[in-house]
């Protein structure tokens, strides 16, 4: 009964005691001070971090999968490009066989010399895709209408152009209607592409250049054997391996390779880029972790320091409390109670002073910590560590005041 | 029968030197007795004082008081007995200065089972003492005296067996001290039992018995009327007084009034 009513008139006066003593006190709380706002700090941004590479994975395209042509490492020469390259009719297999496979869509690589009125250009980056494409990339038309699965199957004469092109070639705002020359065939423009440039943290440089687009299959007249790969989106997140294993049997099977026999092709997901990106992160947690132990126990010798000093300076209280009957747990208790409020403060400091780094960090404009929030487990993990360092080092002051002789301690001015 | 001592010894430790500050003192004070304890610094009336207030425990010997056998305590358990069964006031009143006269009586309550009315409580103690318009005053802002009262409020509130009174004027006035002993007095007449230690007679004599020790011995255990000492001490009061008042007849005419006074001052406590 007396060891549950004395923590809860503590806190008032162990609060009275912390305020009677302003700066000392918030000088010894430093340490638990840092230790918090840095949790703080490093947590949101953290968050802030992941969310902002969320982000840039979700504009990249979620769920992405690359199958390619790969020579095999160990005997490359065994294999011809006519057995490794990817085939229009492996790309249309594909979806039927992979259920994991939401969509896909071939890409090949035409370097195309493009005439548009008297402009004339060599080298025009452009790609046979279908209409997929879009929803795979998350390039979504600007002006006009995106490919249509009508176009791929009438081969139609039509492409899309990115917004650099519409720049650089001199076009109309609009330039859907234009007749613009690829390989001296005749192809009307219907629409433009918005631009993306990749982020820099996936090796994206800041410079965009001209894009065009045609359907795949009008693409195959142009060139019969094309370089191609194919770009597809899993069901989800958690599809990804399923993925993986479906692709590998399936082309394994369409390219009557045996038992022995090594892949002739590879399969690539984005989820080894999270991959990595996690493994960072757990780094980063544990360098963290240390730092703000590092930061826990420097602020807890702090506060014992302080709490012995209030022992002594209040030893004749103490013997008072004594004399009138204080046993020694309540009042080990009490000064237990004043070094966990004492730390708690320091939190408290501490995540109002972690806080306002954030605020400032996401006032900063394009900043990639601008999704920053305090994650709840931090703040847990604050209070929770805060609470144990009072507990743990102000156990030796408070059982220091404990086992005062109350006549000595009386005595004592 | 409140406090029954057997043969009580204290040795005290000092380096490789022993100090027998009590040796072998038997002691037995009843229900509602005011009794003064006396001896001159060395005698073993702090330690006698401490051991009685449950403070410290003897080296041996028995001590009972009431009915609790305290001398093999454990600190936890002799903490429990002082809340309960005794109620200090020191010389320096020893009153938290950040709290208010009523948070002061409070603070044994703190400590006891009752905390329930502890409030309510408190004030009927301070009320007792007379001081029932200042419990929101803090210790800086009242007077020696009265922060005296809130000490004996405070020794009172959990209604002890025994008050334990160490010097309680020491650091008083001798008006004031008049009035704290008066106090004094009053709570023995409502029952109390009072024990005061001191060095001064005419504190002493406001007690109704008086204990003497020297060398951690008893050496005189009288009433106050009857105690030779105490009585030699008054006769040489009033002699002195007598030859004052005398001096003053020569110039002034109201010697007999100052006189009158100080025999009742003197007679009155010893009642």
């Amino acid at each position: 009964m007396t060891l549950l009513r004395i923590p809860v008139l503590t806190v008032g006066t162990a609060v009275a005691q912390i305020w009677a003593n302003k700066v000392r006190s918030m000088l010894t709380t430093l340490g638990i001070i840092i230790a918090v706002a840095s949790v703080i700090i490093v947590s949101s941004v953290a968050v802030g971090l992941k969310q902002y590479m969320l982000d840039q994975f979700a504009s990249f395209g979620a769920n992405k999968v690359w199958i390619f042509p790969d020579w095999p490492d160990d005997q490359p020469e065994r294999y011809t490009w006519r057995q490794v390259r990817i085939t229009p009719e492996q790309a249309r297999g594909l979806l039927e066989n992979c259920p994991s496979l939401k969509r896909i869509s071939p890409i090949m690589n035409l370097q195309a010399r493009v005439q548009i009125g008297d402009k004339l250009r060599d080298f025009v980056k452009v790609e046979g895709i279908s209409p997929d494409w879009h929803e795979i990339e998350q390039r979504f038309v600007t002006v006009g209408r995106p490919f249509k699965s009508i176009d791929e199957e009438e081969k139609a004469q039509v492409c899309l152009i990115n917004d650099k092109g519409v720049e650089e070639l001199g076009l109309p705002a609009d330039p859907t209607g234009t007749v613009v020359l690829l390989d001296s065939r005749r192809f009307t423009i219907i629409g433009v592409v918005e631009t993306k440039t990749p982020s820099p943290l996936f090796g994206g440089r800041n410079e965009t250049k001209v894009e065009m687009f045609i359907p795949f299959s009008t693409g195959e007249l142009m060139r019969p054997e094309p370089g191609m790969y194919i770009v597809g989106q899993t069901r989800g997140a958690e599809f990804v391996d399923d993925v993986k294993a479906e692709v590998r049997f399936y082309m394994r099977r369409a390219r009557g390779l045996g038992p022995g026999e090594p892949n002739t092709f590879g399969v690539e997901a984005i989820d080894q880029v999270i991959g990595e990106f996690n493994k960072i992160a757990a780094a980063f947690s544990v360098g963290l972790a240390g730092l703000v132990g590092i930061s826990l126990v420097v602020g807890g010798i702090g506060i014992m320091n302080i709490m012995l000093v209030s022992v002594s300076e209040r030893t004749h209280e103490i013997g008072l409390r004594k004399a009138v009957g204080a046993q020694p747990a309540v009042i080990m208790l009490q000064f237990l109670v004043e070094a966990v409020v004492l730390c708690l403060v320091g939190c408290a400091i501490g995540i109002v002073l972690g806080a306002g780094v954030i605020m400032l960090l996401k006032l900063a404009p394009d900043s990639p910590v601008g999704k920053s929030e305090i994650p709840v487990w931090s703040l847990i993990l604050s209070v929770g560590f805060s609470a144990f360092t009072g507990v743990v080092f102000g156990m030796g002051p408070a059982i220091k005041a404990a086992s005062l002789d109350p006549i000595e301690a009386l005595r004592h001015e | 029968m409140s406090i029954r001592i057997r043969n009580l010894a204290k040795v005290y430790r000092m380096g490789t030197e022993e100090v027998h500050a009590l040796r072998g003192v038997d002691l037995d004070i009843g229900d509602n007795e005011f009794v003064a304890i006396m001896g001159a610094s060395g005698s073993g009336k702090s330690t006698l004082m401490n051991i009685v207030g449950c403070l410290d425990r003897p080296t041996s010997g028995t001590y009972e008081l009431g009915d609790i056998r305290v001398e093999k305590m454990s600190a936890t358990k002799l903490a429990s007995v002082r809340n309960r069964e005794i109620g200090f006031v020191f010389q320096s009143f020893e009153l938290l200065g950040r709290a208010t006269a009523l948070k002061n009586v409070m603070l044994p309550m703190l400590y006891s089972a009752q905390w329930w009315g502890a409030r309510k409580r408190a004030k009927d103690a301070l009320a007792s003492v007379g001081l029932a318009e200042r419990m929101g005053h803090k210790p800086n802002q009242l007077s020696g005296g009265q922060k005296q009262r809130v000490a004996i409020a405070r020794a009172l509130v959990n209604k002890p067996r025994i008050l334990l009174a160490d010097e309680p004027t020491g650091a008083l006035d001798s008006k004031t001290s008049e009035d704290i002993m008066a106090l004094f007095r009053e709570l023995h007449n409502k029952g109390q039992t009072v024990i005061l230690v001191t060095h001064e007679e005419d504190i002493a004599g406001y007690a109704n018995r008086i204990i003497r020790l020297r060398d951690g011995r008893i050496v005189s255990d009288y009433p106050t009327d009857k105690d030779p000492v105490h009585q030699d001490y008054i006769q040489r009061a009033l002699e002195h007084a007598q030859r004052m008042a005398d001096d003053n007849a020569q110039t002034q005419s109201k010697s007999a009034a100052s006189l009158a006074a100080v025999s009742a001052s003197l007679a009155g406590g010893a009642s």
